[in-house]
């Protein structure tokens, strides 16, 4: 054995097991666990533990129509949690790169991505202090109106999709940023002279240039999105409901875990899809 | 456009922190309904003082920080030092599977995990805690400290060897001083993805031992105080000055 591998591969080896080892109980088994628990009709613990194979979690998913639907609700907020992340984000990084110059930049890039670095959970309370009734945003809005108005956002989907933007945002400005940044400046300045106009400059020079960038975030904001459920939960009530949630109460009220893997497998394959898809403009993105 | 665009870089700062500065000011409003007039107060953070269940469950996630920091950053270090120096079957692989642990939905890795540590006996509770954040943290800390070693020059090492030092010496006295602002980068990375992580540690910890952001969420849902808004703020502080202790380390957001 120790004649096959050459010196430098066991050196290796020797270095890499620790990290790739921890990485393979704590993740990869799980996984593989999780998919052989969907097959499963009952949790197997116990001595008098009484369960078979079967598929029928996977068909409660594509039999009932009752998740199939969650999950697509949940996509849509993805969906709509990306496209605004997006449309707030990009001209913010934009500026960033293109506008502002020396060390302000540096700080406000930083102001910037640093609360995605703070606790997401604190976050998205902080949003629940700010949206309840009567809370400070019901009382700004009135003290700046001649009229009473009750604003109700609080446990309604728009709470969800104002707590999941501010959690995500700072994720396409950073990517874009990077892009951005790599833009060469004598490229617009070339256009520029050659009489281009702004908004031509835009769109067949920086957004194209830019769009691995953009894309990146963009990816890297839905997925999370989609398997949100902490959000929905607290900023959305009732409305609340989402796929996540529901994966949540298998594990944590109904304790149906079989199902619970089962809709988990089916998120991850969703997921794998996105990240597949978008694997080479990933790639490109990091360089 | 130079006017406008600063004006909507504002609006973003505005939007990004406004809730956050909301939540701090709250903690230190005197009325239990976070009714106005704002009247100052220390109450709440009084109250913290002399409630048990958040100052057991802080102490806890701290120490679960700690010990993440200290097993992700050896782990991490040595993977990143492989990775780096040496040129095996299988290197691309390797740093492919490093994607999932960041990628994939914390809330899919935290019910898989769930389900195999009680399959093999473990459970819920600190330990399972513990294994989850050092699996999260590890993808992090390789990434800082591979992106620190790609700027030493192997030739050094080679230097060194050839005047006789052991691997061991080249590697601590050598390769190690050179990235050592990597390693705190990824070190403090590793204890903020610890100290702030929630969807883990909510499946995996016993109610009787939660961490601070599961306690908090527990109560969240029962109902919230002006005493969530003081403890809320303190995390916030304190993550807050640790991603920025990194960001001096790594460089990051500088120019490059």
């Amino acid at each position: 054995m120790a004649n096959i591998l050459s010196q430098d591969t066991r050196r290796a080896a020797g270095l890499l097991t620790p990290a790739y080892l921890w990485l393979t109980v704590a993740i990869f088994l799980p996984l593989a666990a999780m998919l052989y628990f969907s097959f499963l009709s009952d949790v197997p613990f116990g001595p008098e533990a009484d369960w078979y194979y079967t598929s029928e979690n996977y068909r409660a998913f594509f039999e009932t129509g009752t998740y199939a639907s969650l999950l697509w609700k949940s996509i849509k907020l993805g969906l709509t949690v990306t496209v605004i992340c997006v449309l707030l984000g990009f001209p913010c990084a934009l500026v960033l790169a293109k506008v502002i110059q020396g060390r302000s930049r540096e700080a406000l890039f930083l102001l910037i991505i640093l609360p995605f670095w703070s606790n997401s959970l604190v976050r998205i309370f902080s949003w629940a202090i700010v949206l309840r009734g009567n809370g400070v945003l019901e009382l700004a809005v009135n003290w700046v109106l001649p009229f009473d108005i009750r604003l109700g956002l609080m446990f309604t989907p728009t709470a969800v999709v104002i707590g999941l933007v501010h959690s995500y945002l700072p994720y396409v400005i950073l990517t874009s940023y990077l892009a951005l940044q790599a833009i060469d400046n004598s490229l617009i300045e070339a256009a520029r002279s050659m009489g281009a106009k702004r908004l031509t400059i835009l769109w067949r020079i920086i957004l194209p240039l830019s769009m691995p960038g953009l894309l990146a975030g963009a990816v890297l904001i839905f997925v999370p999105v989609v398997g949100s459920f902490m959000e929905p939960r607290i900023l959305g009530g009732r409305f609340g409901t989402y796929y996540g949630t529901v994966i949540e109460d298998q594990f944590t009220a109904v304790f149906n875990w079989p199902l619970g893997a089962a809709l988990s497998f089916i998120l991850l394959a969703v997921v794998l899809v996105i990240l597949a898809l978008s694997s080479p403009i990933l790639r490109n993105a990091r360089t | 456009m130079g006017v406008l665009g600063c004006i909507w870089l504002v609006l973003i700062l505005v939007f990004l922190y406004a809730p956050i500065l909301i939540m701090a000011m709250m903690s230190f409003n005197e009325s239990q309904f976070y009714q106005l007039p704002f009247k100052f107060s220390l109450d709440w953070y009084e109250a913290l003082a002399s409630n048990d269940a958040i100052k057991t469950a802080a102490i806890r996630s701290v120490l679960i920080a700690i010990a993440t920091t200290v097993i992700a950053t050896t782990l991490g270090t040595a993977a990143s030092i492989a990775l780096f120096r040496y040129s095996f079957p299988g290197k691309r692989v390797l740093q492919v599977l490093l994607f999932p642990p960041i990628a994939i939905p914390w809330l899919i890795t935290g019910t898989a995990m769930l389900i195999f540590f009680f399959g093999i006996g473990l459970g819920r509770g600190t330990p399972s805690v513990l294994i989850g954040h050092v699996a999260l943290a590890l993808p992090y800390v390789i990434v800082v400290v591979s992106a620190r070693l790609a700027t030493f020059d192997p030739t050094l090492e080679e230097a060194a060897r050839s005047l006789g030092a052991s691997s061991w010496t080249v590697t601590m006295r050598v390769t190690v001083p050179w990235i050592l602002p990597g390693i705190i980068a990824g070190g403090l990375f590793a204890f903020a993805v610890s100290f702030d992580q929630f969807v883990v540690s909510y499946f995996l910890s016993e109610p009787g031992d939660a961490t601070l952001p599961v306690l908090i969420y527990t109560s969240i849902r029962k109902g919230f105080t002006p005493e969530i808004n003081a403890v809320s703020t303190i995390i916030i502080v304190i993550s807050m000055a640790i991603m920025l202790l990194a960001a001096r380390f790594s460089n990051f957001g500088g120019d490059r």
